[in-house]
């Protein structure tokens, strides 16, 4: 720690290229940390899924019904001990197509379902009883500014009702939430109660779209999904049934491969900074051959001196790097504030900051072992004498 | 005169001694290879998407849906509807009188990548015969059109290059229904490219649906008066709740989401590599010519003029930085041009493939970067180098 004056003022030796140097490697960790933020984003329904959920549903195609019938038999199958079931219903709000899904469900089921979701008593209570009514995740009803007990004129573009007409109004009487920031992309939604949406339909009366499943032991998932599937095999609506893991990251599969097209950019990105910072910081050890001559005079040892050049990469790579990942968090908020539910929410979590304590020492060393080491062989009357 | 010889001669000089310098100068040009390199590889990632979409669709022709429907996938037109809008005095006909209008089926069957077992929603057009005819862009590359009737299919190009098992010959099992692969299509690099077609009648038994979801029809008159003639004939039915789209306007509205995720992740990347690489290339052009103060502070003691000696150290370092930048732009073209992505459109549901596209314009894009990076990293220090004076600058020996 005492050295730190000494390295601090290695460092600044050449104002203008230590900051310029700085700032690419600040550059080069907000972009690591926003990159990783989405891949995270994208990956993290996987992540969030609980074992002890499966889904089921039509086996050719997500988007076929099932019929509402297979409820109770499933409910019958050994090792099922909750069952939930959602509809698709095609929303289109202020003329925008998707604007945030919206699915058809029976309130106490669904939200037992899903227990990570956090919604207040009596909001949950006013959801299983009123026939018309709808709960909203937080980031929509913030990007809306929908209140609770108003009303939610939202459109289908799948679904008219029994008087052909397309436009849907439901009753707003909930909130609901989520504590961890992964899940929280999870409640973009809004739900509404399927006793009323399915009185009310013209097409698909009785049908669902998939079923949601919790298996007591998750180990049994697998042999509970086979014996669902069983169930209606040879029928017109076949299942399809897999972990809710399985699913999300099919989904995530979907998408394609952002983690590697991430990965690739960020190679390049931090290859080339590599080459930069490290062709400066040799650059800045070469001048300095003679001081460094200077405090091996003094009797600093050979392992000191090459600490000390070792030093002040690790030390440039933790002031840019820290800066880098402060101004991605910093980002995040008002990123996630204008996206509002059209994209997962984007943080930094504990492993990004770990990828990028890794990422910043490999940095360090590969920039500053080859300087490091001349000073370390370095002679003292070579270089003394050199000048 | 005199002093563009001085130039010459010194230019001269700095390029042939380059060799003693290689190390600076090799660090120069692979920095700026990489800020160029990333920076046209993102952009054509954009590139290659707008283009997708930009090709998709004809001005004259239009896509007829359900009213208060966006996309295909939400619509429905039933059976004689379809007849009825086909026959529509406003539909262009062909020579034999025939309207040329295509009502349309659009299912989603599970499909892996190659290499890969997860299954991918890609579309599945089942399409009446005059659907070629329309789409006068779409030719078949390999193999023939399907027979009506029968379970043949044709495969889209690019949806041929993502997804496993579509080779002409090949057999793919959806449902209870088995398909013969019989030929490949291409339609000028569309999002049609990403789909499977087949005859729609046989479609619509084997996937048991009971009507269409779209029609497609080329219009008589294509100018706006005539589509808004078109719309009127059609508002006026009272047989009809149809509304109706010109094509590219249509598919532009499928790929809004997606189509701002690739721009907004492009030019992030695309910005935040320029800011920040721009930062280390400057540092190795102001400390490569650092280095060379004594140097430089020789020539001027000898009698060269401060002017042509900045001049010179300058071209020397925009013809480094366009070195990068050609390396960096071709390195973007070899790797990147012509390999497809294929992801998932939000809009629609189903898979899009499109190629990135390293176009000329991006390349000149690169090269200027590479230049204005070359200018920035090389006009102060040569500056300074021609302004301290001499005894200073060689006293720093």
């Amino acid at each position: 720690m005492r050295y730190l004056p000494l390295l601090w003022a290695g460092l600044f030796r050449k104002k203008t290229r230590t900051i310029l140097t700085l700032l690419s490697i600040v550059v080069a960790f907000a972009l690591f940390g926003l990159l990783q933020a989405v891949e995270v984003a994208f990956e993290s329904g996987a992540d969030t899924a609980d074992a002890k959920r499966l889904l089921t549903t039509a086996r050719y195609s997500i988007i076929e019904p099932l019929p509402l019938g297979y409820l109770r038999r499933i409910e019958q199958v050994p090792g099922v001990v909750g069952v939930a079931y959602a509809d698709w219903f095609g929303a289109k709000y202020q003329n925008e197509s998707n604007a945030f899904p919206v699915f058809a469900v029976e309130p106490a089921r669904y939200l037992d379902m899903y227990p990570e979701f956090t919604i207040a008593r009596d909001h949950r209570e006013a959801f299983v009883r009123t026939r018309t009514g709808a709960v909203a995740g937080k980031r929509l009803a913030d990007r809306f500014g929908w209140k609770v007990g108003q009303k939610l004129p939202i459109s289908s573009e799948i679904h008219p009702k029994t008087d052909g007409s397309l436009n849907w109004e439901f009753d707003l009487v909930g909130i609901i939430d989520a504590e961890d920031p992964a899940v929280r992309g999870n409640t973009d939604m809004v739900l509404i109660n399927v006793a009323y949406f399915d009185e009310a339909r013209q097409i698909g009366r009785g049908k669902t779209g998939w079923y949601i499943v919790r298996v007591a032991d998750s180990t049994q998932a697998r042999t509970i999904s086979a014996t669902i599937d069983g169930l209606f095999m040879n029928s017109p609506d076949e299942t399809k049934t897999q972990p809710e893991k399985e699913f999300a990251l099919g989904f995530a599969k979907q998408i394609g491969d952002i983690g590697a097209l991430v990965t690739r950019i960020l190679i390049a990105v931090f290859f080339t900074i590599l080459i930069l910072t490290g062709n400066t910081m040799a650059q800045s050890i070469r001048e300095r051959i003679p001081e460094l001559a200077i405090l091996k005079t003094l009797g600093f040892s050979d392992g000191k001196v090459t600490l000390l050049v070792l030093a002040e990469a690790v030390l440039l790579l933790i002031l840019g790097g820290a800066i880098g990942m402060g101004a991605a968090v910093a980002a995040m908020p008002p990123l996630n504030g204008s996206t509002g539910g059209r994209f997962p929410p984007l943080f930094v979590g504990a492993e990004t900051w770990l990828l990028a304590a890794a990422v910043a020492a490999l940095v360090a060393l590969a920039i500053g072992l080859p300087p490091a080491l001349r000073a370390n062989r370095l002679k003292i009357v070579d270089a003394l004498s050199g000048h | 005169m005199r002093a563009l010889t001085q130039i010459l001669a010194i230019t001269l000089m700095n390029l042939r001694n380059l060799p003693s310098r290689v190390g600076t100068s090799l660090v120069v040009v692979v920095g700026i290879a990489g800020v160029v390199g990333v920076l046209v590889s993102v952009l054509a990632m954009s590139e290659g998407f707008r283009h997708t979409l930009a090709s998709t669709g004809r001005g004259d022709r239009v896509i007829m849906l359900r009213a208060g429907s966006d996309a295909e996938l939400s619509s429905g037109v039933v059976r004689d509807q379809a007849t009825l809008l086909a026959a529509l005095p406003g539909v262009a006909r062909d020579a034999s009188g025939r309207p040329l209008a295509s009502a349309e089926l659009v299912v989603m069957v599970d499909l892996p990548r190659k290499g890969e077992s997860h299954p991918n929603n890609v579309p599945f057009r089942g399409v009446q015969r005059a659907a070629f005819d329309i789409r006068d862009e779409a030719r078949l590359v390999e193999g023939r059109r399907f027979e009506p009737g029968v379970r043949e299919v044709v495969v889209g190009r690019k949806a041929a290059g993502q997804f496993a098992g579509l080779t002409v010959g090949s057999r793919i099992g959806f449902r209870d229904s088995d398909w013969t692969v019989v030929g490949i299509f291409e339609s000028g690099g569309d999002v049609h490219e990403s789909e499977i077609w087949a005859d729609a009648e046989v479609a619509m038994s084997a996937f048991r649906r009971t009507g269409y979801q779209s029609v497609t029809a080329r219009l008589a008159d294509g100018s706006d008066a005539g589509l808004a003639a078109f719309r009127d004939s059609i508002g006026r039915d009272r047989r009809f709740s149809i509304s109706v789209l010109r094509e590219p306007e249509y598919y532009a509205k499928q790929a809004t989401v997606l189509s701002d995720l690739i721009n907004v992740l492009g030019y992030t990347v695309a910005a935040f590599m320029a800011v920040g690489a721009t930062f280390g290339a400057l540092n190795c052009m102001y400390s490569a010519i650092a280095s060379r103060q004594v140097e430089i502070a020789t020539l001027r003691a000898i009698g060269f003029g401060g002017a042509p000696v900045v001049m010179s150290v300058m071209i020397e370092a925009l013809l480094l930085s366009l070195l990068g930048g050609a390396v960096g732009g071709a390195l973007a073209y070899v790797y990147c041009d012509g390999a497809s992505l294929s992801t998932l459109n939000f809009n629609t549901f189903s898979q899009v493939a499109f190629d990135f596209r390293v176009t000329p314009g991006l390349l000149l894009r690169g090269l200027t970067w590479a230049l204005v990076i070359g200018l920035a990293g090389g006009l102060l220090p040569a500056v300074r180098a021609a302004r301290i004076p001499v005894t200073e600058a060689l006293r720093t020996l």
